[in-house]
């Protein structure tokens, strides 16, 4: 995954994808409580039309949130080698119809049908999710989780993750540089190992330092447990349009659904 | 290590999902107010720690350490680990959004489980023995949260048994990294700064 996030060598990790078309400027809160319900109803489908359609959905939003294609679908590409080892083994372990032999292993359309199903809601999931989301400034992102409810410091904790992630990542290279000036080359080894572990043990006391000299900071300004979180809820026309038409996109999916897929 | 959306059965998903509530509720509710932003920019660490890769065999892996933020967070690990999952899933898509609980639940509880088996060892003794139990924690915590994944494909279906075992097996070459690499970073913050495991976080 590294070569993957580590694309733009000047851009923070959590730099959010270029946002602008009609998903940017939707309401954040809106947008989560709009993942949250697509991640849900297409979890819970079954038909492989009705699935394929969901993706399809998917990827338009990733368009009209004007994500760059490539970027992302290399994203999705590297979770997909997470699963494609237990979705590859499905068709030969569900029990059902033989669809084909492979090695003296019969697989099952039923398998088939399962591995399919699972690749397409899980990747219908996760690009909605970076249609709607991740074109978001964490911030927003952490403002919106709390005016959804989310406990105050658990949203004060992502919001502290969120600034110091890119620091501790200039760190991290900082660190790594200075290994390589050494003449250090990952290897396999236990050496490597042993190095690795000093990196990260040298990057959580470096941490911690600085999470004092930051609570230091903090306290000095009289931070008393509080940070100012008011996110105003305006709903524009558009915000209003978008809702009508994501709520019929998840009834539609549950129709279609119901009774019994496309053709029907 | 994660679960993506649509593998596991609904009541998998609901029952994982609660129990992980209920970890970050006892999580947020041991962190102090002080301790927040020591929890933040650890959890932003170990969130960098898991984009690092490290060679094995002709391939490489990247880091979990779920062992050594147990050491170091204890039961904040929950919330610590969740905003990490959350951030992986949204921002790079990695992993999924309703499995979001049973994720955390996998990688957090071995890592509280971590923090009562072998904080005290790394706690009391000389900076060697800590490493001996940094590194058991490490190699203890992959070792359970493979098998935290295989329970919840195993309880979703009989189907998904084979690749359970097929992950739980081809983990045990990253127990034994995660194991020589928490024992490094636990002797290294023992000699730097003994309070890494002494207060953060985790103090109440």
């Amino acid at each position: 995954m590294g070569h993957v996030v580590r694309a733009g060598a000047a851009a923070g990790l959590l730099d959010p994808a270029t946002g602008h078309g009609p998903i940017a400027r939707r309401d954040a809160r809106l947008r989560v409580v709009a993942e949250a319900a697509f991640a849900v109803t297409v979890v819970a489908l079954a038909r492989l039309d009705v699935l394929a359609l969901a993706l399809a959905c998917a990827i338009a939003a990733m368009l009209l949130a004007r994500l760059p294609v490539a970027q992302t679908l290399r994203r999705v590409a590297a979770m997909d080698t997470f699963i494609v080892v237990m979705i590859a083994m499905l068709p030969f372990t569900v029990p059902g119809t033989p669809a084909f032999e492979l090695f003296d292993l019969v697989a099952s359309w039923e398998g088939l049908a399962k591995a399919a199903a699972i690749a397409l809601k899980a990747n219908a999931v996760v690009l909605m999710a970076m249609a709607l989301l991740s074109t978001l400034e964490p911030v927003t992102l952490a403002r919106a989780l709390r005016g959804l409810g989310m406990p105050e410091r658990l949203v004060h904790l992502v919001l502290f993750t969120v600034r110091y992630v890119d620091v501790l990542d200039q760190e991290y290279r900082r660190l790594r540089t200075a290994m390589r000036a050494r003449g250090f080359r990952p290897a396999n080894s236990r050496h490597t190992y042993v190095s690795f572990g000093y990196l990260v043990g040298m990057m959580l006391v470096r941490a911690l330092e600085r999470s004092e000299r930051i609570l230091k900071a903090m306290k000095c300004r009289g931070f008393s447990g509080r940070l100012t979180l008011d996110a105003r809820w305006e709903p524009g026309r558009g915000d209003v349009a978008f809702g009508a038409v994501f709520t019929g996109l998840i009834l539609g999916l549950i129709v279609l659904e119901a009774q019994g897929g496309i053709a029907a | 290590m994660h679960i993506v959306d649509g593998a596991l059965s609904m009541p998998v998903v609901v029952a994982g999902t609660a129990l992980a509530v209920v970890g970050i509720g006892i999580g947020l509710k041991r962190m102090p107010t002080d301790k927040i932003p020591a929890a933040g920019v650890l959890s932003a660490t170990f969130f960098v720690a898991s984009l690092v890769h490290v060679p094995i065999g002709p391939s490489s892996v990247h880091l979990i350490l779920n062992g050594l933020a147990g050491l170091v967070l204890g039961w904040a690990a929950f919330p610590a680990l969740f905003v990490g999952l959350l951030l992986q899933a949204v921002f790079f898509g990695f992993g999924g959004i309703t499995v979001l609980g049973v994720n955390t639940l996998n990688i957090a509880l071995p890592a509280v489980i971590v923090y009562y088996l072998c904080r005290p060892g790394i706690v009391s003794g000389s900076p060697a023995v800590a490493a001996v139990w940094g590194a058991l924690g490490g190699a203890l915590a992959i070792m359970l949260t493979t098998l935290a994944v295989g329970i919840a494909l195993a309880a979703s279906g009989d189907e998904f048994i084979p690749a359970a075992k097929l992950v739980f097996f081809a983990h045990i070459p990253v127990m034994a990294i995660e194991a020589a690499l928490t024992g490094a970073a636990v002797l290294l913050a023992r000699r730097v700064k003994p309070e890494l495991f002494a207060s953060p976080a985790t103090a109440g």
